[in-house]
């Protein structure tokens, strides 16, 4: 008897640890409402379309990065033919604001924060310094 | 061995890599040298089992009873529920291929069906097939297959090419135990009578008279008391064998071989001067004359009515505790059966060696010990007068018996007895002893004449792990403590090995101990002189 | 050719679901209706084949002893390979479910002229198998970013140790990479090695391919195609907080994926990847060598025809007297 104890013991906590999300979940009442995000006010368009952007965006800015510092490429023509400079803080960061935007989807998603901010200081946190 | 079997070199051409065939079209030959005979009818209708009949394993028609597909498919039901074991072990296989070449079967005959893992498919199929809901609609594609007379024929052919031994268990990641698939389907073969003289022929001998021969009280009597009568004529002193005596402190069990069979009966011999040294009070049994246990050879419930006699007769002599010889099988029985079948034995006392006052606290419940734990207590305390010079003709290895090391672990005190009593003692390699041990390849009632190249096949990687140490230190005696061990090996080593002998670890002890009152030792218990010894080996 | 049928079978399922993630309907079945059914599935059948293995007996205490008995005091026992208590016995069991000790054990034999068998070190088995599993339940506990919200904070922390190596963008995450060498792998086994070949079922190939499948569709997302992460997300929050969403912008590589998962899962307890249960109830294993110390009952133990002593007296009691051994009865 003590044998099977275990056993459905043992079940039991499989079958907590498998449901793990749904009451997680409960506790914290979480809901699929997305994150808001805070959209830029100055700007409608970004650099790509924004389904491209919403899945791509990492790929664009390692792009960049490549072709900026290793190629002293720093022009980027976007696909209505408008140019940009390649710069994450002078150009992104101009518009897109890394507490309301970047950190709230990335949180959401459980992406992890990017190694974008080794380098990058978050304009807010220094105001009118030069990008 | 008979005529036909074919030479060393003949039955070494194995090829470990399986012919494309599909397994479930290949069917088993009933080739002479293979298979084991049928039980007799008159044994199994006295042990009261089914369909008791005159047939042989090469007939075209089994005369399986009429309802046979019936009668399997219930007992299959039946022992599911019975045994997690098997519903586990059906279910839980992932075919990794870890077992393949663990198997001695196969090592040494090539023959896919006998890779642990296929032997198991051959029941898994007609599980899947009759008992899981996948099985049943997809039938092969869920690897499953119906259940037919050939079905049954292959299950007998391989479930008899499989001695228990475990091996494979100890590999494999879930612990499938092969020994526990072989029970199950040997049990169900049980149930529509196919069976083997060589397991049902002691069984029923074993039932009636109390010994797998079936040799009768006065002729036990008569085997004791030759044996006391040659102890005084090498050694000058008389020691006594009190048998069926009321009132002994110890109930002595010993594999029957012991009295009957060579070389078992030095080991025997070992025994009774030992307790005569230590004057140890102790009594045989002729109704419980039997250590070894072929019931558990063909169903759990034979081997229960068989054990049964042991706590039976312990209790009608009034003993205190049990003491077991060297056996294979019988620890098995004894270590993981005997008290959940016929115990509790609440009329016996925990084991206290009366010369040590050791209380052997691992058989506080079952009350029992091992021979081998019995005398490695005596010598670690001791209590006896070695000379292991007396054993300087020997090159002694050591084969772990697959049932001591794989279900109980008595691995250190037949070692540390034999560094005791013998000055060389040469390990075999470490992928063949202790829980990696070979089997001999005749256990599990596999040991008959007829099936002998099977037992050859199964013998050899044993045998090559003492040809290692044969050729390497040269070793030329093995000790075991199993009496299979002992009847089989010296035909298994003479084909594959010459030139080394087989003994029991009592038998050594017996050789080294200095008893009070002895004549001076010209002789060791076999009755080879003891100076010249070196040279008779190289004659 | 056994791989093959399996494979059909894979490729159908990923081709219907890649068709089935284009239209509304389907998109529907495909995403709430069959990932419900296959979690049902899964953890009723799941349950029921533990019940089950539950309610069939445990006559005998049959350990597998792979180590020295505990037996006189001086003797050192081997506890863990051949327990005798509790502690040996989870020590134990804990080394085969997290180590997959008895798989370390295992070795290759050959045989070569003489004829001399030689045993040499195999543990591709043993790392494969172990590389394969742990990077399962690391992937696995990494998704669970996407069913739970707010993230906790170990699953972050599982993301950063894995992706450790800091190439590219989204991250390189070194399980990815093993997750699938392992199944290469172990398929490779299947194909290459003639002894597995003959032992395979179609059910192995199988298991084999729909795990690979998944992996790469999951690959296939993060790397190379890639999803819309917060329309994953809803989905997938969705499904745990039991008001299923559709968010449209999520492609039809993810339906694939999704589908592959929901088979798994529903094809789990019918299968051999119940291993996963059923290695906690081995009795080989998870049963202390503890017999001869400790009565154990079996539940369904039953009385058996015996040969009393009686009889047999009675049977030979002329013998018995005449060679002087006592009677009962004169």
């Amino acid at each position: 008897m003590r044998e099977k104890l275990w056993i459905y013991g043992g079940l039991l906590l499989f079958l907590v640890g498998v449901t793990f999300p749904v009451w997680r979940d409960a506790i914290t009442h979480a809901t699929t409402q997305p994150p808001a995000l805070e959209m830029p006010a100055n700007q409608k368009q970004c650099v790509a379309p924004t389904d491209y952007m919403l899945t791509s965006h990492m790929k664009l800015l390692m792009d960049w990065r490549t072709s900026a510092v290793r190629d002293n490429n720093w022009k980027y023509t976007s696909f209505n033919g408008k140019v940009y400079q390649k710069r994450f803080s002078g150009t992104c960061l101009q518009c897109h604001s890394k507490a309301k935007f970047c950190d709230r989807c990335h949180t959401y998603v459980g992406a992890r924060t990017p190694y974008c901010w080794n380098c990058h200081v978050d304009p807010a946190l220094v105001k009118g310094a030069t990008p | 061995m008979p005529e036909a079997t074919p030479k060393p070199e003949e039955l070494v051409q194995i090829n470990y890599d399986p012919h494309e065939k599909d397994w479930r079209k290949t069917r088993p030959e009933f080739r002479k040298g293979t298979f084991c005979h049928a039980a007799l009818p008159k044994d199994v209708k006295y042990l009261g089992l089914p369909n008791p009949r005159d047939w042989q394993p090469p007939d075209v028609d089994w005369k399986l009873p009429p309802n046979w597909k019936e009668i399997i498919l219930q007992g299959m039901k039946e022992r599911l529920e019975k045994f997690r074991s098997f519903r586990l072990f059906m279910d839980i296989c992932v075919r990794c291929g870890a077992c393949a070449d663990k198997c001695q079967f196969f090592l040494g005959s090539g023959d896919p069906k006998n890779m642990p893992v296929l032997r198991a498919e051959l029941i898994r199929s007609v599980y899947r097939r009759y008992f899981t809901t996948t099985g049943k609609l997809f039938r092969g594609l869920a690897g499953a297959r119906d259940l037919t007379e050939d079905v049954i024929k292959e299950w007998f052919y391989y479930f008899y090419q499989c001695s228990e031994c475990r091996r494979c268990s100890v590999f494999c990641p879930f612990g499938i135990d092969t020994a526990e698939i072989t029970m199950m389907v040997r049990e169900l073969l049980n149930l529509v009578g196919v069976n083997t003289n060589w397991v049902i022929g002691p069984v029923a001998n074993c039932y009636r008279v109390g010994n797998h021969l079936g040799i009768q009280p006065h002729g036990f009597k008569d085997s004791i008391d030759f044996a006391v009568d040659d102890l005084e004529e090498i050694t000058g002193v008389r020691v006594e064998a009190p048998i069926n005596r009321k009132g002994a402190e110890v109930l002595f069990i010993v594999p029957s071989a012991d009295y009957f069979a060579t070389p078992h009966y030095y080991t025997l011999l070992g025994y009774l001067m030992l307790f005569h040294e230590i004057g140890l009070d102790y009594t045989f049994s002729a109704y419980a004359a039997e250590g070894g246990n072929f019931g558990l050879f063909s169903s759990h419930e034979l081997a229960k009515r068989l054990n049964a006699k042991m706590y039976a007769e312990a209790k009608r002599l009034k003993v205190k505790w049990i003491l077991g010889g060297e056996c294979g099988h019988m620890w098995r029985v004894v270590n993981q059966y005997m008290d959940t079948m016929n115990g509790p034995a609440d009329f016996l006392e925990v084991p206290v060696s009366p010369f040590t006052g050791t209380r052997f606290e691992n058989t506080r419940s079952t009350k029992m010990v091992h021979i081998c734990e019995f005398t490695s207590d005596l010598i670690y305390h001791n209590k006896l007068r070695l000379n292991p010079s007396r054993n300087d003709h020997w090159k002694v290895t050591f084969h772990d018996s697959c049932n001591p090391a794989r279900g109980m672990g008595l691995l250190e005190e037949p070692r540390y007895i034999l560094r005791k009593v013998c000055n060389h003692f040469h390990e075999m390699p470490e992928n063949t002893i202790r829980e990696q041990t070979f089997c001999c390849g005749s256990g599990a009632g596999l040991g008959s004449d007829e099936n002998i190249e099977a037992r050859l096949r199964g013998g050899l990687p044993r045998a090559n792990a003492v040809k290692y140490v044969r050729d390497k230190h040269g070793v030329n005696l093995l000790t075991c403590i199993c009496a299979i061990d002992k009847a089989t090996l010296p035909t298994l080593l003479e084909y594959w090995t010459p030139g080394v002998d087989v003994g029991g670890i009592h038998e050594l002890l017996g050789n080294a101990l200095i008893m009070k009152g002895e004549k001076e030792r010209t002789t060791d218990l076999r009755g080879q002189p003891l100076q010249q010894k070196s040279e008779a080996v190289h004659a | 050719m056994k791989p093959l049928v399996p494979l059909f079978v894979i490729l159908a399922v990923i081709g219907l679901a890649y068709g089935g993630g284009q239209l509304a309907d389907t998109r529907y079945l495909l995403g709430i209706v069959l990932p419900y059914a296959a979690i049902a599935t899964f953890l009723l059948g799941f349950s029921y084949r533990v019940i089950r293995w539950a309610h069939s007996a445990l006559p005998f205490h049959i350990p597998t002893t792979c180590g020295q008995q505990k037996t006189l005091p001086w003797i050192r026992s081997s506890w863990i390979e051949n327990p005798h208590n509790k502690r040996g016995v989870l020590t134990r069991m804990a080394l085969e479910i997290l180590l997959f000790r008895s798989l370390f054990r295992n070795s290759r034999a050959q045989i070569e002229e003489g004829p001399r068998l030689l045993y040499t070190e195999n543990k591709w088995l043993w790392l494969g198998a172990l590389a394969f599993h742990w990077s399962l339940l690391v992937i696995l506990l990494r998704h669970l970013r996407l069913f739970v919200e707010p993230v906790p904070r170990f699953v972050i922390g599982m993301d950063t140790i894995d992706g450790f190596l800091q190439i590219g963008a989204p991250q390189l995450l070194i399980t990815d990479v093993v997750v699938v060498a392992a199944l290469l792998y172990l398929l490779k086994r299947r194909f290459t090695d003639r002894r597995l070949r003959y032992i395979s079922l179609y059910t192995d190939y199988f298991a084999l391919f729909l795990l690979l499948g998944i992996v790469i569709t999951g690959i296939l997302m993060r790397y190379f195609f890639k999803v819309d992460l917060e329309g994953v997300k809803q989905l997938a929050l969705g499904l745990v907080t039991f008001s299923p969403t559709l968010p449209a912008a999520v492609g039809p590589l993810f339906f694939v994926h999704l589908t592959l998962v929901s088979l798994l899962f529903a094809y789990f307890p019918y299968s051999k990847l119940m291993h996963m249960g059923g290695i906690f109830l081995s009795p080989t294993r998870n049963l202390a060598n503890d017999s001869r110390r400790q009565r154990h009952v079996n539940p369904w133990n039953y009385p058996v025809k015996v040969h009393t002593y009686q009889e047999w007296e009675e049977e030979f009691h002329d013998k018995i007297k005449n060679s002087g051994l006592p009677l009962e009865k004169e």
